[in-house]
């Protein structure tokens, strides 16, 4: 990392801090919040059809187990709000486990239309098994996280923060696993799967453990929706969920740690912006968004990381060889 | 000393005979090359042995060991490496980051390493670089090393795939037309190193179209048609062998 990106980075963490308190307008706060638990989402996503090249559409879906794990393990259950997080994380983990079992015996194409149907599948259990999940009528009355010792989280500015606690621990993990040798691992499947067998690496297990965290972080996403927003509905896992993820990682960038932030906080801003537009909004979006994907497929920052590259890249021809060390490890 | 060796290889795709009863022994330190016209099942055949296809019957036997039925990433860790036809690399990324990896089947550390950042990890990464700088100075790439792989020469492009698969320690690599689409001074560089990886005990097989290349560089050659093996042995016998003329030019050339 360079000094520039380290001061970027320290500066957006200490805005988003200091944020609730110059903001006193609890609508923004609720906005961000909401924005957060989306990155979140996108995040899981990106793992997936970012760094190992699986698109999946399933995950409104493992949205929607997480919020609904978490919804009736502290609703009906009643459960403390911690025991059930982690419970509703396992749940999903396990049923992403045999999902990705199955699904990942199929590529590309295949794969996103399989994943599709799996994700509309969770859809309809959630709508039509009201005895479990009270169907169309949806989940009333969620309760806030728990108290932690003297941390209560009834008010919006603490939510808040919470949110974006997750939102940090979520991205470290994410650039710490894509900046290892696991994660080396995952682009080279993305990359070529034919090739990455033969330089010795078991595709399908590592695809199944990104399949699983993928649908774990997405999980994380839902049960912090489900806390925050205290009503969940089977909407939450519909397909419109799953084409909102996809069109922040796809504004943001592809395979990038930064266009999830970038690209979420762009749409929702946008969105909320042109909330006088009520419906026509789409008019506008979709346009932009296929003009985006035909000249700048690789996102926002993906695009401007390209950039930046062939700038190095041509001072670079003309300093010739012997790179400094540190900026080796940036490449 | 027999290395690698398959026995009565046969390979089926629904009625076509791609690869028909191939035995043929490698061995340990050679050049060793495949040479066949266009269809000949010499792919076919590089990826049975490395576990790509399964065969329809026979055996691969890998130093004294059935690996007939092993899937390609374990043949890898056994040291069989492989480059393809098309070089497969990571385009936007740097020769060395395209290389790195090539080294991750010799290390554990997994995700528990990467979110926590053990000091296996730290240490294994280390080694793999240190593996991935190793084979760029062998291959003769340092120049490049830092430069994405989408600006490179087709020749600079076939010496990072060779660096990619000495990579990941193997005792023996299959190339698969390593000198297609390369120029002639080029391809003697690119002989020159098959020649230095032999010499360093990494046992090579090649597929190759460019025969003056081919006689000059292999100890032994086998030749395919139409999926049978039609000969094998050293380059001159081959360059008199009638049924490989045949083969090459049509069955009136005999005269």
């Amino acid at each position: 990392m360079s000094k520039i990106q380290r001061i970027v980075i320290l500066g957006l963490i200490l805005f988003a801090i200091v944020f609730p308190l110059i903001s006193n307008n609890d609508y923004f706060i609720h906005v961000m919040t909401l924005s957060f638990i989306w990155m979140i989402g996108v995040y899981g996503l990106n793992l997936l059809a970012g760094y190992t090249g699986y698109l999946s559409l399933a995950h409104a879906g493992f949205f929607a187990i997480g919020a609904y794990s978490l919804g009736l393990l502290t609703v009906k259950a009643e459960m403390n709000f911690w025991p059930a997080l982690l419970l509703s994380l396992i749940i999903t983990g396990v049923l992403g486990f045999f999902a990705g079992l199955i699904s990942l015996r199929t590529k590309e194409h295949f794969f996103a239309i399989y994943t599709l149907c799996v994700g509309y599948i969770i859809y309809l259990v959630i709508d039509k098994w009201d005895s479990l999940t009270e169907g169309v009528r949806g989940l009333i009355g969620i309760p806030a996280p728990a108290n932690i010792g003297p941390l209560s989280f009834e008010t919006l500015q603490s939510h808040y923060y919470l949110v974006l606690f997750f939102l940090l621990l979520v991205v470290l993990i994410m650039y710490r696993i894509v900046h290892s040798l696991s994660g080396r691992t995952y682009i080279a499947i993305r990359n070529s799967e034919d090739l990455a067998q033969t330089i010795g690496i078991s595709t399908m297990k590592n695809k199944l453990t990104v399949f699983v965290i993928s649908t774990v972080i997405a999980g994380l996403s839902g049960a912090l929706y489900a806390s925050f927003v205290r009503f969940i509905g089977p909407d939450i896992g519909s397909i419109a969920i799953v084409f909102d993820f996809l069109t922040y990682l796809l504004v943001g960038g592809l395979g990038t740690l930064s266009g999830p932030i970038v690209g979420t906080l762009l749409i929702v801003v946008l969105s909320q912006r042109l909330q006088f537009l009520q419906d026509y909004r789409m008019l506008v979006f979709g346009p932009v968004l296929t003009l985006l994907i035909i000249f700048y497929p690789r996102g926002i920052v993906g695009t401007a990381a390209a950039w930046g590259q062939k700038r190095r890249s041509s001072v670079h021809k003309t300093r010739l060889n012997n790179l400094p060390e540190e900026q080796v490890k940036e490449g | 000393m027999i290395f690698l060796e398959t026995r009565k290889l046969t390979k089926n795709f629904g009625g076509l005979v791609a690869v028909n009863n191939v035995d043929f022994a490698i061995e340990q330190g050679k050049i060793n090359a495949i040479i066949g016209p266009n269809g000949a099942g010499k792919s076919t055949f590089f990826n049975l042995i490395s576990g790509f296809h399964p065969p329809s019957s026979g055996q691969v036997i890998f130093k004294g060991q059935d690996v007939t039925k092993l899937p390609a990433n374990k043949i890898a860790q056994l040291g069989v490496a492989r480059t393809f036809q098309t070089t497969n690399l990571f385009e936007q990324s740097t020769v060395i980051d395209n290389i790195i990896v090539g080294h991750r089947l010799r290390t554990k550390s997994n995700l528990f390493d990467a979110i926590f950042r053990t000091k296996r990890l730290r240490s294994e990464e280390a080694l793999c670089r240190e593996k991935a700088m190793e084979v760029i100075e062998f291959v003769d790439l340092q120049k490049v090393a830092h430069r994405p792989v989408a600006g490179l020469t087709q020749e600079e492009k076939k010496r990072t795939a060779f660096a990619l698969a000495l990579a990941t320690n193997p005792e023996i690599v299959f190339l698969d037309e390593p000198a297609a689409g390369v120029n002639p001074d080029e391809t003697e560089g690119l002989a020159a190193l098959m020649r230095k990886m032999a010499d360093k005990g990494v046992t090579v097989c090649l597929i190759e179209h460019k025969m003056q290349m081919i006689m000059k560089l292999a100890d032994k050659i086998m030749v395919l048609n139409y999926g049978e093996k039609i000969a094998e042995g050293k380059p001159e016998e081959i360059q008199n062998n009638e049924a490989v003329i045949k083969a090459y030019l049509g069955g009136s050339a005999i005269a």
